[in-house]
């Protein structure tokens, strides 16, 4: 299936290594320096990134998804919506192992192709575990102000199930 | 961030006391610690690796030609690049690598990204803000988590659902992209008028 993307890396890494010994530059040296520049990032990365990380995993924790999804149940039958999918919309920018768990929960009591199925495969497909992006972006600039990053990647990730309930309904019916 | 540091712990406290999940919460202040570690772990090699293939690619004159492909998109998104050929390079490689679907590179080039962009101040500027959003949307052509899902739960035809994804991905991505450039534009006239 991905026979495409897999000869990539392989191309690209040999294509660079050997473009840069034709230009006659220290291929040793150069890789070294960055490798180790590298290495310092990952250093300095890792204390903000603890206290992110343990934030996210105390809401994740907490229960605080499962409440807000039997509130906005309503919604869900007003829209038809599936109600199974809200639970995944709303926990997916937290943590990629529980979408694919609560997906795996959806896909077994409704069935391969039902519609709540589609959709959820659908949100898991266009969407990336938001926190986790922002915390490992923002913890490498050790920047404190994020100002409006996470308002803004919310805004795209809590109106995306809209149009994903509606597309899967245009392309597949209910 | 300061507000999220307190409120979302605050928050999670009163709900797992309502929830009755207090044990949980215990154990996922400790596992997500050991998470964060493992996570720096898992990205220190592919980092080292695509830091020292980027610094060869740097040295050959590499990055000015990959800047150069893009640069009328890049610099018109993310302003502050236009005299910066190494931002410009990055941030396309992050773009094309989420793209591809190389999770793997896209990741260390970003990061690699957001710190060519940063100028040590403690406030995150449009162009960081917007790098960083853009990544939270997922632009992959194969959306290959998903498809395997989907094939191990039984699914005869997993990318049928392509068109949808690339539908939803787009709109997301826009989205993310508009209110980013929007809330920025707010946050300046209002910065303006104190």
């Amino acid at each position: 299936m991905n026979s495409f993307t897999d000869y990539i890396i392989p191309l690209l890494t040999v294509g660079v290594l050997v473009y840069a010994a034709i230009k006659r530059v220290d291929v040793f040296d150069a890789f070294c320096d960055g490798a180790a520049e590298g290495l310092k990032t990952c250093v300095d990365i890792l204390p903000a990134l603890v206290l992110l990380l343990v934030c996210i995993g105390m809401f994740r924790a907490s229960g605080a998804v499962e409440t807000l999804t039997a509130f906005l149940k309503p919604i869900c039958a007003a829209v038809g919506f599936p109600s199974e999918a809200m639970t995944l919309v709303i926990l997916r920018p937290f943590s990629g192992s529980g979408a694919m768990a609560v997906y795996n929960e959806i896909a077994a009591s409704t069935g391969a192709d039902s519609f709540a199925e589609r959709v959820a495969a659908v949100l898991i497909g266009s969407s990336e575990t938001t926190f986790y992006t922002i915390a490992v972006y923002f913890s490498a600039v050790k920047v404190k102000k994020t100002r409006y990053a996470v308002p803004a990647a919310l805004t795209a990730d809590l109106t995306a199930w809209i149009v994903c309930g509606a597309v899967v309904f245009m392309f597949f019916g209910g | 961030m300061k507000i999220l540091l307190i409120v979302i712990p605050v928050v999670s406290l009163i709900f797992a006391l309502v929830n009755g999940r207090i044990s949980e919460m215990s154990a996922g202040i400790l596992d997500k610690s050991g998470e964060a570690v493992e996570l720096v772990i898992s990205l220190c090699g592919i980092m080292c690796f695509w830091c020292g293939i980027m610094r060869v690619a740097e040295r050959a004159g590499l990055m000015e030609k990959l800047a150069k492909l893009l640069k009328p998109i890049v610099n018109f998104l993310f302003k502050s690049t236009k005299n910066n050929a190494k931002a410009t390079a990055l941030i396309t490689a992050n773009l094309a690598a989420n793209i591809l679907g190389l999770g793997n590179a896209s990741t260390p080039l970003g990061i690699t990204a957001m710190r060519e962009l940063s100028n040590g101040s403690d406030s995150a500027s449009d162009d960081m803000i917007l790098l960083a959003v853009m990544n939270t949307a997922s632009l992959q052509i194969i959306p290959t988590t998903a498809a395997a899902l989907r094939a191990a739960n039984g699914v005869s035809k997993p990318l049928d659902i392509l068109p949808c994804v690339w539908i939803v991905s787009v709109y997301a991505a826009a989205i993310a992209i508009i209110s980013a450039k929007v809330m920025g534009k707010l946050s300046r006239k209002r910065d303006r008028n104190e």
